[in-house]
């Protein structure tokens, strides 16, 4: 019986307690109560039983309610359209493991879901409240999925989660447990949850101040700063990497002089993303130093001298002074010094060349990887445009695939200081002439979804890699990131790709279908993708 | 429905489907393709299934209509066979009388044998019935099954599940033995019970029935539709509420282990069909008869009860039928609430709650349930009986369309 609905007479003593205990013992070791003569003591004992039985079923009663929890917040915003809440509810179906194996020609939903939660999102409809656990569920197992698919989930995922251990995470994720971030000109509040508040919270809350009024956010931590343990400084220091400006600089001059070493170097890296501070100034008369234009040669070429010694104004100043292992110590400290220095002091350095020119010049004696290395790394932390377009050069020049100065990695990084439509233009022009084999990082930082020229490139690539009689999964990689990024309106163009070509005498057995079905499965995806944003932009 | 379809012919294809057939939906297609429903059709279909505007309203054409009128005449000429059929179904009555009283003794035997076996567990106590385990009931159900009596056998094999069934399985092996012993002593005395009450054990004990109530036509809502499976079979339950006459039926579709049953009606769906009572008293099954309109949404909803209400719902219907588990019950105003480890659905307008069952609890449609309500009043349709409630399907307060939970 379950606990809690009550029966008549439940009590002990009752005719029924008698009953149980009779049939447990069994009636021969243990009377009937009440046995007419004649009778059968087992099939008495049943036939009370059954009179019992269905007595104490018919007068079953409710029990008690249970003290309610209190309503969830209303959620203000509108309600999903329909047909885009049935999207939802398939993607939400569509839980990994339930294929299994080769996906052929159908979409992968759950890679769709991110697009999705984001789309709605920037619409600003209300979940459905039926469809919170799976979402809730979802997010769960996947990190990624998290801020997107609570923002989306509202305030009742977090009343829901309260309710159930399982979706904690989303307790966590929300600072305060669901409870808005205090507006930054309360300041009683803020002063309040700044003091007493848990780490994460404050994180939160400093990170919350900086993206609307850095001032303050600096303000705030200023208040507590001497009395914070040394890796909470660390983070704190850490979230005025947004809104970085330059009356941050008296307060991060200070962090140089920090007892942690960690919080001094993050200082030292802050600072010399500003190109106008002391430390920048300092850096750059330092580099200068080591770096010089030799005009004695028939073709002028940049020499380099690196640092004897690296001295305690330079360790102050977020120099490390032992190199990692398999690493020159001159060297190490040169790439320090060229990286922190301001990239515009080069150019008043060589007389007032471009950076186009800087990057062109022959540099004597094998330290010209060293040195555009360093420049790259300064180009992506000043998040300087000029210097990234000189670093990165033409795309279409052959080294620009090769190992050279610069690796892919860093390619993607100078990228990523670049606009959108530049970024796209040049990883086209990359694309078109090298192929799709490097492009996988690149393509990872343009913007979504893809341009038009470099969606053709793209698609051109894959059909030229197609036509060259490799297999499809060689750039699975590409292929899932074309299906998640290229604009829907490709589809028609891309239809004609999906019909199984003949097989080509060299071509890998086979590989014709499976390309077909790959290139069906991008048309398939694409064509969901452009439904689901007509679902959600429809009323 | 109809359609036209250009092909690669000068005449389009002319295609027309009829969705309001109680079999499931009929193709004709004037393409010479032999698969069957052909791609036109099927392409039709998914076209009507995607919206509401894709296949307008609009006359059908002759074409159209002839094979509808055809199909109608058809059906209606095969009723009247079947109906005739069925009058003088048994080719010889005499032998069809011979082979049920067989049956019915073989039962009747079997009955007696289990009488017998109740007894002799009562006598030794339940207390031993925790050692002897599984095989001493299988054994006994494998004896119902050759009695020709499936309901005692499926009662038996239930028994055996109960010893390692938790805290408190003494209580519960005694009353479904209590209740197994008055199935026996029902059956054995059928000839002295009411016709209902007699029907009723007849079912019970797995005599097969056959739905012979008069149709009613209603508009029905299909309320809640899950399935169970055993290592044979695959049951599916669907709830349907008859908007106009009040009533509740319960559809039942078999298919193979593993295979959906062929009848599907999706939640929250209503349409116009005929449907006729299996006999008993008590008894809510019914049959699905002709259907005469295609599903559609509808914003219907059954009236509801407050928990007290449904615990007597429960308890008046075991006066037609005492071996019923629960009865389908519609909760108005109630909200989900946690109780320790346990929910319960409390009445939102005073202090009295239903407890979900412990199956129910486990069940990822309570979470469904506790998202829509939010902490606030919900309308639930579900199965409330001495175990518990078992929620099927919920609506929010305001409209809304209903969300399954099973």
């Amino acid at each position: 019986m379950n606990g809690t609905t009550t029966f008549p007479d439940a009590h002990d003593g009752s005719p029924w307690e008698e009953l149980v205990t009779v049939a447990l013992l069994g009636t021969d070791r243990r009377p009937v109560p009440r046995l007419a003569a004649g009778q059968e003591a087992p099939v008495a004992l049943l036939d009370a039983a059954a009179v019992e039985t269905v007595r104490r079923r018919a007068g079953l009663r409710p029990a008690q309610a249970a003290p309610r929890p209190a309503p969830a917040a209303e959620d203000t915003r509108p309600p999903l359209p329909r047909a885009a809440a049935r999207r939802l509810a398939m993607l939400l179906a569509d839980r990994p493991g339930t294929g299994g194996g080769r996906r052929g020609t159908a979409p992968d939903l759950m890679e769709l879901l991110p697009q999705w939660l984001a789309m709605a999102n920037a619409h600003g409809f209300a979940a459905p409240p039926e469809a919170l656990p799976a979402l809730l569920d979802a997010a769960r197992g996947r990190t990624d999925l998290r801020p997107a698919a609570l923002t989306f989930a509202g305030p009742r995922a977090l009343w829901l989660a309260r309710l159930n251990p399982d979706w904690r995470f989303a307790l966590r994720a929300a600072p305060g447990g669901g409870t808005e971030a205090p507006d930054h000109q309360d300041t009683e509040r803020v002063r309040r949850l700044w003091q007493e508040g848990l780490f994460a919270e404050r994180v939160a809350l400093l990170s919350a101040i900086r993206a609307r009024e850095p001032a303050a956010a600096r303000e705030l931590l200023d208040t507590t700063w001497t009395t914070e343990r040394a890796e909470d400084r660390l983070m704190f220091l850490d979230s005025l990497r947004s809104g970085l400006g330059a009356a941050d600089e008296p307060f991060l001059e200070r962090a140089l002089t920090d007892r942690s070493r960690n919080v001094r170097a993050t200082a030292a890296e802050l600072l010399s993303a500003l190109p106008g501070s002391a430390l920048a100034a300092r850096m750059a008369d330092r580099a200068a130093s080591c770096v010089a234009l030799d005009h004695t040669r028939a073709v002028p070429a940049i020499v380099v001298e690196p640092p004897h010694e690296c001295d305690a104004d330079m360790e102050r100043d977020g120099v490390v002074a032992k190199a990692p292992s398999g690493r020159g110590e001159r060297s190490w400290w040169l790439g320090q010094l060229v990286e922190a220095a301001p990239l515009g002091s080069w150019s008043r350095r060589f007389g007032g060349r471009t950076p186009e020119e800087i990057v062109a010049l022959p540099v004597a004696d094998d330290w010209q990887g060293e040195l555009h290395a360093a420049w790259c790394r300064a180009a992506v932390r000043q998040r300087d445009g000029g210097w990234s377009r000189a670093l990165l050069g033409v795309p279409s020049l052959p080294e620009a695939a090769g190992p050279g100065a610069v690796s892919l990695a860093e390619r993607a990084k100078l990228l990523a200081t670049l606009g959108a439509h530049e970024r796209a233009e040049w990883v086209a022009g990359f694309i078109a002439t090298h192929g799709l084999s490097e492009a996988f990082q690149l393509l990872g930082v343009c913007a979504v979804p893809w341009s038009p020229a470099l969606g053709r490139a793209v698609v051109d690539a894959l059909n030229i890699a197609r036509d060259a009689g490799s297999y499809p999964w060689s750039f699975s990689g590409v292929m899932g990131l074309a299906e998640r990024c290229l604009d829907p309106s490709e589809a028609e163009r891309l239809n004609a790709l999906t019909a199984t070509p003949e097989e080509a005498e060299d071509a890998s057995p086979g590989s014709g279908g499976y390309w077909a079905e790959a290139f069906q499965r991008l048309v398939t995806t694409l064509r969901l993708r452009a439904a689901m944003r007509e679902e959600l932009a429809s009323p | 429905m109809w359609g036209l379809c250009k092909g690669s012919g000068s005449k389009p294809y002319q295609t027309v489907i009829d969705v309001a057939d109680s079999t499931g939906p009929a193709y004709k297609c004037s393409c010479p393709s032999r698969k069957f429903p052909c791609k036109h059709a099927l392409g039709l279909l998914l076209l009507w299934a995607g919206g509401d505007t894709a296949v307008p309203h609009a006359q059908a054409p002759d074409w159209a209509e002839q094979w509808l009128a055809g199909r109608r005449r058809r059906a209606e000429a095969r009723r009247t066979t079947t109906d005739a059929a069925s009058g003088a179904a048994p080719a010889d009555p005499e032998a069809a009388r011979r082979r049920a009283e067989r049956r019915a003794e073989r039962i009747t035997a079997g009955a007696a044998e289990l009488e017998q076996r109740l007894a002799d567990l009562l006598r030794n106590g339940l207390a031993g019935a925790e050692q002897a385990g599984y095989g001493l009931w299988d054994e006994t159900a494998a004896r119902m099954v050759d009695a020709q009596a499936p309901g005692l056998a499926a009662r038996v094999r239930e028994l055996g599940a109960i010893p390692g069934s938790g805290a408190g399985w003494p209580v519960r092996l005694l009353e479904e033995c209590a209740l197994l012993h008055l199935l026996d002593q029902g059956w054995l005395r059928r000839e002295r019970l009411p016709d209902g009450l007699a029907a009723t054990v007849r079912s019970r004990v797995g005599m097969p029935g056959s739905p012979d109530g008069p149709p009613v036509r209603d508009r029905w809502l299909a309320l809640a539709q899950y399935d169970t499976a055993d290592s044979r079979l695959t049951t599916r339950r669907i709830w349907l509420y008859g908007a106009e006459s009040g009533r509740t039926v319960l559809l039942l579709s078999y298919g193979a282990a593993g295979r959906a049953p062929e009848l599907a009606l999706p939640v929250g769906l209503a349409f116009d069909a005929e449907v006729s009572a299996y006999p008993g008293s008590g008894q809510l099954r019914g049959a699905l008869g002709e259907r005469l309109s295609p599903p559609e949404p509808a914003a219907t909803r059954p009236p509801g009860v407050t928990p007290a209400q449904a615990a007597v719902r429960y308890g008046e219907a075991l006066r037609e039928d005492p071996w019923l588990d629960s009865v389908p019950v519609t909760l108005a105003r109630v909200v989900p609430v946690p109780d320790g480890d346990s929910w319960q659905l409390a009445d939102a307008d005073g202090d009295l709650a239903l407890p979900l069952t412990a199956s129910a609890r486990s069940r990822p449609g309570l979470w469904r349930l506790v998202a829509l309500s939010g902490g606030a009043p919900v309308t639930v349709f579900g199965e409330c009986g001495h175990q518990g409630f078992t929620p099927l399907t919920a609506w929010p307060e305001r409209e809304g369309e209903a969300v399954g939970l099973c």
